[in-house]
């Protein structure tokens, strides 16, 4: 394979990536680097395979062809476990929690110990599982909400759970997709804030569609359609291409 | 949050020592041996229940083949008993005496090559906790890692058990086929047919019960525990955070498989015989049904389930033998309609409150226990 650079100083970097599905190629041919401490934020029109990049980097779906380098490290030969290990959180469109486990419990699954079988049946609850879960949920607004029953929270905190859950991790990549759906305004200012934040020693790839939440954060949008990368840059500079225009944003 | 100091609250202690009052003092002063006996072997079922209390109702793992590994703890011990009730004296009729009869009845005339270690006790011990270990592990190897679940796992292991029950059934001369293993009389020179031996073998058995409750409370109280229900609700998520999820499967399915295979000897020491009747699929759906009765949340739940449907079943088929069927299908109908949680459940939402209320009352202190509702009360 001729890439334009076996190894880069990117955090992650994806070349010449395809999938198809029974011959449909929902992604072709994609080349795209993440930074260090970057907000890096994917848009595109539906079926355009937003959704479907992240499946790929997170190990979900196989790809067909191509590379996902993560620190210089091929991603797409191995588990998903094994990707999370790596230091690669995603979280899920629909949030994704333990309903019938306590909000306290979520997050302490997430810590990253015991994670084999005799780990687990010999994870203690020390001083350090506590203060870890306890500063976590503050910066995800649950901290006084730590016995409750996860399945009893509003939609937007479990959205903040999930989040919260994979920052447990301490990935170096967060990958979100669209973290905002069906949030309050106040929820997504609250939201904006908290990415804001997160991102100091990590990066962030989002998948959003809501354009005021992509110009509040981003650092750099991606637009995707058909599988293939239709622009990219800043948001101002993405907003200003006629191809952008004419295929997503409209008139 | 539970306590990091100790995985048995006071509710679980109290749990506890209401079944052990039950088991160890009230059936034995108010029964004859008979029932009693019969109790015995209702409680080796319970074995396997509460194995799919943590496999079904806190992995998600549903497995209509538990039989399998009930049958073969079962056969194990049924295979050394025999092979002890058959010494050359004893079987000197035969034309090839020093067998077991089923086999001379079939025409062999040796013993099978993997009949042989069964001569020794310690290995027999050993094969079964180990067997069904083993066979659980390749069965749930070889689903799990390949992200076969729910329907299909289900339907698989019935299949299973199929298998096996033809495969016993079909090779007469060295399983004693559709009779089983029958005419077993001593263990180690002691006789098993007595009466005293029938309560101390009931005593061993409710012991051995109650070791298993508390090895799952250990279980379900540590990360583990939670971890299953984590799965049961979102395994990707779980597979996200960083787990290997099917080695998690594989371990709760082999975990279900040794504690149906314990109730499976048990039950060849008390009852005197294991036949193929305990193997199949009809015996693998009935003990899902005692751990839905019981309530498939709870472990305690499945005890007293097992017992109350195999009380039933009992009654119900020394009075209208033809009408038991129905009334077990009625009974399942009837819990996944209005008792979705089964005993438990009502346990649960009526008489734990005020039990745990009493509790405070009694002795209440900073660690008084907050139970999660996740727990196995």
């Amino acid at each position: 394979m001729n890439t334009l650079a076996n190894n880069t100083d990117f955090l992650l970097s994806i070349e010449n990536l395809t999938v198809s599905f029974d011959g449909f190629k929902a992604v072709n041919d994609l080349n795209l680097y993440v930074d260090e401490n970057e907000i890096h934020v994917i848009i595109g029109p539906n079926g355009a395979g937003k959704t479907t990049v992240l499946d790929l980097i997170c190990g979900r779906t196989k790809a067909t062809d191509g590379s996902v380098k993560f620190r210089n490290r091929e991603l797409t030969s191995m588990k998903e476990h094994e990707i999370v290990r790596e230091g690669v959180g995603r979280k899920f469109q629909n949030p994704s929690i333990y309903e019938d486990l306590t909000v306290f419990e979520n997050l302490e699954i997430s810590f990253p110990r015991g994670r084999n079988v005799f780990g687990a049946l010999t994870f203690k609850r020390d001083e350090e599982v506590v203060s870890r879960v306890r500063e976590i949920a503050e910066m995800v607004f649950l901290d006084t909400l730590l016995d409750m029953q996860a399945a009893l929270l509003s939609h937007g905190q479990k959205q903040w759970l999930e989040i919260g859950m994979l920052l447990i991790q301490d990935p170096e990549l967060l990958m979100l997709d669209e973290p905002v759906a069906g949030m309050s305004v106040s929820e997504r200012k609250q939201t904006a804030k908290l990415l804001n934040e997160i991102t100091k020693g990590r990066s962030v790839l989002v998948v959003e569609h809501d354009m005021k939440f992509v110009e509040d954060i981003a650092h750099r949008v991606t637009v995707l359609h058909q599988g293939k990368i239709l622009s990219e840059g800043s948001m101002a500079k993405v907003q200003a291409d006629p191809k952008v225009i004419d295929v997503y944003l409209g008139h | 949050m539970t306590n990091g100091k100790s995985f048995l609250s006071r509710q679980d202690l109290l749990a506890l020592a209401v079944l052990a009052a039950l088991l160890f003092i009230v059936l034995p002063v108010s029964v004859d041996i008979f029932r009693l006996n019969l109790v015995g072997k209702y409680l080796t079922y319970a074995f396997v229940a509460i194995g799919l209390v943590l496999c079904w109702g806190m992995g998600g793992i549903l497995s209509l083949g538990q039989g399998v590994f009930f049958g073969l703890g079962g056969y194990c011990m049924a295979m050394f008993l025999k092979l002890e009730a058959s010494t050359p004296e004893a079987t000197k009729i035969q034309s090839t005496p020093g067998i077991p009869d089923f086999m001379d009845w079939n025409q062999l005339t040796e013993l099978p090559w993997f009949w042989e270690p069964f001569k020794s006790f310690g290995f027999t011990l050993a094969a079964i906790l180990i067997l069904p270990a083993i066979f659980a592990f390749i069965v749930g190897a070889a689903m799990f890692k390949r992200r076969v679940g729910g329907v299909y796992f289900a339907i698989i292991t019935q299949a299973i058990a199929a298998i096996l029950t033809i495969l016993i059934i079909g090779q007469q001369g060295y399983t004693g086929g559709v009779n089983g293993i029958t005419d077993l009389r001593t263990l180690m020179g002691w006789d098993i047919r007595t009466d005293s031996a029938k309560y101390v073998l009931y005593f061993l058995n409710g012991g051995l019960l109650m070791a298993v409750l508390v090895l799952c409370l250990f279980v379900l109280k540590s990360k583990l525990g939670r971890l299953l229900v984590a799965l049961r609700d979102k395994e990707d998520r779980v597979r996200f955070s960083g787990y290997d999820v099917a080695n998690f499967k594989i371990f709760v399915f082999c975990f279900a498989a040794v504690l149906s295979a314990i109730g499976g000897a048990m039950f060849t020491l008390q009852v005197g015989f294991m036949s193929p009747s305990f193997v199949g699929i009809v015996p693998s759906i009935e003990m899902v049904i005692y751990c839905a009765v019981g309530g498939r949340l709870s472990i305690f739940g499945a005890v007293y389930g097992t017992l109350l449907v195999n009380w039933a079943k009992t009654t119900f088929s020394e009075t209208f033998p033809e009408l038991w069927l129905f009334g077990l299908g009625a009974l399942f109908i009837a819990v996944v309609l209005v008792f979705p949680n089964g005993l438990a459940g009502v346990y649960r939402a009526q008489v734990a409150p005020r039990v745990k209320k009493w509790l405070h009352t009694r002795k209440s202190g900073p660690d008084a226990p907050v139970q999660d509702p996740q727990a196995a009360e």
